[in-house]
């Protein structure tokens, strides 16, 4: 990987949060769920409404690490007839709006990639303004093609570590990422839980040791009080399924998109408020529903 | 990377293999282009674990002898080699000209070959100290055998079987929960067999350290497309055997259906390296490749990734994974196993589509010509095997030895046998059997 010194436009954001005192809050969300001009109009709701980085999902027919939330909104949107590089519009959208200040990484499985080719995703991605691609199926041991496109277009590439990763795997995924590390709180799939993973705080830790400059934490995020927990000790907080299902409701468009922005606004509020104050009592009280 | 040897080494070894090896012992975890580890960084330490035990139980004569014990005894191994001439007639041409031989895994305990990669790894479960197995199923023949090895070994069962094959496959349902197994019907996406490993992979993913993911074909990421093929590499040994016993020569053709492909991989991998011997595999056909309902992925699809492996895949524009139709629940699966993907490319086995309605009509002529009801997915074999013989006997050849694996038992296909040929019209048709079926499972 003799890269060259590519800025990553995650990382600098990052950095630029940390010296303000504060963790990143990471919002997801899938393009073309309900529609394609309905998911653009939501992901900039949410960047009015506080999120510092915005993902983008690509729906795609077997999402193996997501559970029963994002699945039905990726369904709904593969069955809206919902395609890949509608991706790129949306990541266009999201620079346009946020004058470049909200960095917009692609989350997609591997196949959608592979089909529209490697490069020429990396090439579109870059020229429609996008940070990067998420890879939560694509391991650094199978992503030399990946590794090769990143470089050649400056994206960065999120790789994940999970609870049951070894040293010596966080020590190659760290090396092998750009932006940020993508740890996963907990064993299991995408979705609301009652408590964020103990395993995440450690996780961290051992990934900042393993040589991972940023990390942030993904999986079971859904309040506020969570999001100032896990902001005490991570770089980004990611959250999916919360903000998704706000999106699901039967309600009229106006008022999920309010609700959408009612809880961006929380979440931005607790990873605002995460190392200033003492949350961390309140939080483990909270009661949540737990992913079904 | 020195963390990423491993994986390097593997494929020096394969290619390595490639220039001097057999093929019949080609590693993982590439089949050329093919296989890999497509999977979330939360699998991998599991993935590691096994492939660990799985090469460390290889080399254990303890394990292997155990192993030998089950098949024997519990099994009922070495399945037997059958000559079905009356069968072979309806290829034409002068008696004798074509023989066909069925290897009968349908005689295996629990009914297909299913059973032998399931007590293997039920086994290696053991070794590793985890309670708790999960399996997907299609035709339930695999949920069977891997209730059945639960029950055997005193472990945790949880089988995930899409909705639409627990309707077509009541009985299987009521099976596996005979044998003490909780079945999950699975109600998203297109509730097939695709589906089903979707759930079973989250449940590994959220249970991976008490539980192992009994996969049940050589697809999914590496070790299993090697590992599962190690467990069935058993069915082509004996074979081999038997048919240079009986006929004093190896066959002209081996003949297989392919859904994920494991009974396909364990007839053929005993042959592999016997060039003059030719090995096809019948993929689903459904109602014509050309109405784009099959499970055709060699005439129908293009290279991909599903579960973990890189193989043909049946997807569109976009990669998104298109349904797959048969009227065998076994063979409705988008993708195939990375090895058949690598001999389909070598040029080393030759993959056709058969129909519903031609593997129907091998069906019905097995069970009357031979008196032997064969699974479905077999019939897919029978169906491809006559068009090979009709094929030698058109171009004159003689002397023709077709050794065709019967890898099911029919039992499972009864119902949709007699939907298919409105054999019960007279007494109530279709609500019959369907009433049969469905009352027996509301009432477990």
């Amino acid at each position: 990987m003799s890269a060259p010194a590519t800025v990553s436009p995650t990382a600098a954001r990052l950095a630029e949060l940390r010296s303000a005192g504060r963790a990143a809050l990471v919002g997801y969300l899938p393009v073309g769920f309900p529609d394609v001009a309905r998911s653009t109009e939501a992901a900039l709701a949410m960047v009015d409404a506080g999120v510092d980085v915005v993902e983008v999902g690509v729906p795609y027919t077997d999402p193996v690490m997501d559970g029963p939330v994002i699945q039905r909104a990726a369904e709904a949107a593969l069955a809206a007839g919902t395609r890949v590089r509608d991706v790129l519009g949306l990541v266009e959208a999201v620079a346009e709006h946020s004058g470049g200040r909200v960095p917009a990484l692609v989350m997609s499985y591997w196949n959608p990639v592979l089909r529209y080719g490697v490069d020429a995703l990396a090439r579109d991605l870059a020229a429609a303004g996008g940070a990067g691609l998420i890879t939560p199926d694509l391991i650094p041991d199978e992503a030399r093609e990946w590794i090769a496109a990143s470089d050649a277009h400056g994206l960065d590439r999120v790789f994940l570590v999970a609870p049951s990763s070894t040293t010596e795997r966080l020590r190659l995924t760290a090396r092998a990422s750009r932006g940020f590390v993508y740890a996963a709180s907990t064993m299991g799939v995408t979705g609301a839980r009652a408590t964020v993973g103990d395993r995440a705080e450690q996780l961290v830790a051992d990934t900042r040791a393993a040589g991972a400059e940023n990390v942030c934490v993904g999986l079971g995020v859904s309040t506020g009080a969570q999001a100032a927990e896990v902001g005490r000790y991570a770089d980004g907080v990611i959250v999916g399924s919360a903000l998704v299902r706000t999106l699901l409701d039967d309600a009229p468009w106006t008022a999920r998109l309010d609700a959408l922005a009612r809880l961006t606004g929380e979440l931005a509020d607790g990873v605002r408020g995460a190392r200033t104050t003492t949350t961390r009592t309140t939080t483990r009280s909270t009661t949540m529903e737990a992913a079904s | 990377m020195p963390a990423s040897e491993p994986v390097r080494d593997a494929l020096t070894q394969t290619l390595a293999h490639q220039v001097l090896g057999r093929l019949a012992d080609q590693p993982g975890p590439y089949f050329g282009e093919f296989g890999g580890r497509f999977v979330p960084e939360a699998l991998v330490a599991a993935l590691d674990e096994l492939d660990t035990e799985y090469r460390k139980a290889l080399g254990d004569p303890s394990f292997r002898d155990e192993l030998a014990r089950l098949n024997r005894e519990y099994t009922g191994r070495p399945s037997p080699l059958t000559e079905v001439p009356r069968f072979a007639e309806n290829v034409g041409g002068a008696p004798g000209a074509v023989r066909v031989l069925l290897k009968r895994e349908d005689l295996n305990h629990t009914g297909s070959h299913k059973i032998n990669n399931v007590l293997g790894q039920a086994l290696l479960v053991k070794r590793m100290g985890k309670t708790r197995v999960i399996a997907e199923t299609g035709a339930g023949q695999h949920g069977v055998a891997t209730a059945t090895a639960a029950a055997l070994l005193g472990l945790e069962c949880v089988v995930y079987m899409g909705e639409e094959d627990t309707r077509r496959q009541a009985l299987n349902v009521a099976r596996m929960r005979l044998l003490g197994a909780e079945v999950v019907p699975v109600t998203i996406g297109t509730r097939t067999l695709k589906d089903a490993i979707n759930e079973a992979l989250r449940d590994w993913v959220a249970n991976v350290e008490t539980t192992h993911y009994l996969l049940g074909t050589v697809t999914g990421p590496h070790p299993f497309p090697e590992m599962v093929r190690e467990f069935h590499r058993i069915i082509g040994e004996e074979a081999r055997e038997q048919v240079l016993e009986r006929v004093g020569r190896l066959p002209d053709v081996v003949a297989a259906c392919v859904g994920g492909g494991s009974n396909a991989l364990g007839i053929f991998n005993a042959f592999l390296d016997d060039e003059g011997v030719r090995l096809y595999g019948f993929e689903a056909g459904g109602e014509g490749v050309e109405t784009g309902r099959h499970a055709a992925r060699f005439s129908g699809g293009a290279p991909g990734v599903l579960h973990g492996a890189r193989s043909y895949l049946l997807q569109d524009a976009d990669g998104q994974t298109l349904p797959s139709h048969s009227v065998s629940a076994g063979l409705d699966y988008p993708s195939v196993g990375p090895a058949h993907s690598w001999l389909h490319d070598l040029g080393r086995a030759t993959y056709e589509p058969v129909t519903d309605q031609e593997a129907m009509e091998a069906f019905r002529l097995l069970c009357r010509t031979e008196g032997i009801i064969p699974a479905i997915e077999s019939a897919h074999a029978l169906a491809g095997a006559l068009r090979v013989g009709r094929a030698a006997v058109a171009a004159g050849r003689t002397d023709q030895v077709i050794l065709v694996n019967l890898s099911g038992r029919g039992d499972k296909d009864v119902a949709t046998a007699a939907r298919w040929f409105d054999l019960l019209d007279d007494v109530g048709g279709d609500e019959a059997v369907v009433e049969t079926v469905t009352s027996e499972e509301g009432n477990l």
